[in-house]
């Protein structure tokens, strides 16, 4: 599904220019549940923001379900990011003046979709929150907003969830409920990749994908 | 379908911080008023002028003295002009074929006594035509004759506010008043007309012989010793034009103040609709300047509309960079910005058209003495305020809304 040949990235700060990615070569099949792991600077976000269509590459080729994403527009990558693809954040960036059933259906408004309402309130009881629909970020607690954050990375139907340390902001109880989410989506025949740089949340992947300055220094399957 | 959702994102983001866009409209609201009730006002002044010389009619012409050698409208100001004009001029102008009828007007306004009582009048002396040239109805009475006229009888018609002022409901005919110490009789009283809008009051107009005033009231000659008369109006027959009689009346009163060939006049042919003209072009400067005033707070409540909406584009960095995530396009970021300024521009327009229409009305209602000023917000205006509003609204958050939409999704996620 997802195929990276030889891809660099590389960021000019002024005259500096500092390689955020080096030469990384990585397929992911459908159906996979990958975690990428790496400390801070390793290059790991950078990797999620490329496959998710946010950043483009400085060299190298990215082929999406066999489209060459690299020559895409920014119309056509925005329409590719509304239909393909489900983005988890740790702060959740859900809007604060909106209802947690108006923050589902955002993807749906952009995306041109029918039945938003009905739509959204599917998503939210996908993620166990139909009750609190209609609550607003505030009145949630922590772990219901990143259900809710879900609950939109779900309501357009993506092949691919990209969660960028999901659990960060989290503690254990919530983190257990939220990777539990992702394990049923993964069920349920979704991509799901996790940026993370926790171990135990890394252990509940099926493969393991280690980053250090740029480069995949390692590739493992678990389980 | 996407509009009306952008259209309550905005709608929402404008009633989330009320102070501040309640703040921001300020300026609008300043700006809009200012202008439609500067503008109203300057209608309202060039409405009343026009309305004054339809009253006059437009087949009256004034003759007046003029010094050839004032500039402009100093030409004709009494203050320049020598005396010029005599009865003589007045009889050869209204045997002239262009000219139905010419009266001499000599005016003034006096204090009118009649025992305990006054009242201030516009004393004109006249001939009896002048009834007919200024359509002038009678109350009780008769107008002054040919015969008052030939004997500088001591007579004077009352306008019908002079009248009541004196004598109440009292009847006025075969009364004594006085005018300049003088005693004169009330031999008519003319039928009430209301008010000129040129500001003064038909009904405080009194007529008397213009022998009488030129003999026992207000001497004034020519260099040459005749009597002198301050105005000639002139009532142009049906089927001449304005020009046609201006034409004759120059030719006859040059030959008759011996006028060279390469000398100008010493007076002045001047038709309402000329000066009507020069008064039209003159409001219509003033309404224009007038705007361009108002203009000066619209700019600036465009500026603080451009100023509050880059602060809204910084403060809504994340969420911009989640819309785009999602799969916002660069033009849906853009519309969103857009249509909030908008928004906001068009709801101060609005508030500013409703507090300018509420003050306009107030204007016209003030009594100034003898006139109001009849000031009224046009559609037109309307129209003009909500465009110019809206335009605004763009124009000002066209800068922001295109720096939201640049923005690079990944920074402006992790902003902040």
């Amino acid at each position: 599904m997802i195929e990276l040949e030889n891809v660099s990235k590389i960021y000019r700060m002024g005259k500096v220019e500092v390689p955020a990615l080096r030469g990384v070569n990585l397929t992911i099949e459908p159906g996979e549940m990958l975690a990428i792991m790496g400390a801070s600077g390793s290059g790991k976000s950078t990797l999620m923001h490329i496959i998710g269509f946010l950043d483009k590459l400085t060299s190298g080729r990215y082929c999406f379900q066999g489209t060459d994403v690299s020559r895409l527009n920014d119309n056509r990558l925005a329409v590719m990011r509304n239909k393909e693809i489900g983005f988890v954040f740790q702060e959740y960036n859900l809007l604060s003046r909106a209802s947690a059933v108006a923050n589902v259906e955002l993807p749906l408004v952009y995306g041109n979709g029918r039945n938003r309402h009905k739509r959204a309130l599917e998503a939210l009881e996908r993620v166990g929150l139909a009750g609190r629909a209609h609550h607003k970020p505030a009145e949630l607690s922590g772990g219901e907003q990143q259900r809710v954050a879900i609950a939109r990375a779900l309501v357009n139907n993506p092949t691919l969830v990209l969660a960028d340390e999901p659990t960060g902001n989290l503690d254990s109880a919530n983190t257990a409920e939220i990777i539990s989410i992702f394990r049923q989506l993964n069920q349920d025949s979704i991509t799901v990749v996790l940026v993370t740089h926790e171990t135990d949340i890394a252990a509940q992947a099926r493969r393991i994908i280690r980053l250090l300055d740029g480069q995949i220094i390692s590739d493992e399957r678990v389980g | 379908m996407k509009l009306i959702v952008f259209l309550g994102i905005a709608i929402k983001s404008i009633l989330a911080n009320k102070l501040r866009s309640v703040l921001t409209m300020l300026g609008m609201i300043i700006g809009v008023s200012a202008v439609i009730i500067l503008m109203s006002v300057g209608g309202g002044l060039q409405n009343m002028i026009s309305a004054t010389f339809e009253e006059l009619g437009s087949n009256l012409l004034f003759v007046q003295p003029s010094n050839p050698e004032a500039p402009g409208f100093a030409k004709i100001s009494p203050v320049f002009a020598t005396a010029s004009l005599t009865m003589g001029d007045t009889e050869a102008i209204k045997r002239l074929r262009p000219v139905s009828a010419a009266v001499p007007e000599n005016a003034n306004f006096v204090k009118i006594i009649a025992g305990n009582e006054d009242s201030l009048a516009m004393l004109h002396g006249s001939l009896s035509e002048f009834q007919q040239v200024y359509g002038f109805a009678m109350e009780s009475g008769q107008f002054i004759s040919e015969v008052n006229i030939g004997r500088r009888d001591m007579v004077v018609v009352l306008g019908s506010k002079v009248a009541e002022d004196l004598f109440g409901n009292d009847d006025a005919i075969g009364k004594q008043v006085k005018i300049r110490d003088k005693r004169f009789t009330v031999i008519g009283v003319m039928a009430p007309r209301g008010l000129s809008s040129f500001g003064f009051s038909w009904d405080e107009l009194t007529v008397t012989p213009i022998t009488t005033y030129q003999t026992r009231l207000f001497t004034l000659k020519t260099p040459g010793g005749e009597d002198a008369v301050r105005q000639i109006s002139v009532q142009i027959a049906s089927g001449w034009t304005l020009a046609e009689a201006t034409k004759e009346i120059e030719t006859t009163l040059r030959k008759r103040h011996r006028i060279d060939a390469d000398e100008e006049d010493d007076f002045s042919v001047i038709s309402p609709e000329q000066l009507l003209g020069t008064f039209e072009t003159i409001t219509l400067a003033l309404t224009i300047f007038l705007g361009l005033i108002g203009s000066i707070s619209l700019l600036v409540g465009s500026i603080g509309i451009m100023n509050i909406m880059l602060v809204s584009v910084t403060e809504r960095t994340r969420e911009i960079g989640l819309r785009k995530a999602i799969g916002a396009k660069r033009r849906d970021i853009l519309m969103q910005f857009l249509l909030e300024a908008a928004m906001l521009s068009l709801s101060g327009g609005a508030i500013g058209l409703s507090f300018a229409g509420v003050a306009v009305w107030g204007i016209s209602q003030i009594d100034l003495g003898s006139f109001r000023l009849d000031a009224e917000v046009s559609p037109f205006i309307v129209l003009v305020a909500v465009m110019v509003s809206v335009f605004i609204g763009l124009t000002s958050g066209i800068y922001p809304a295109m720096r939201a939409a640049r923005l690079n999704p990944i920074d402006a996620l992790h902003y902040g």
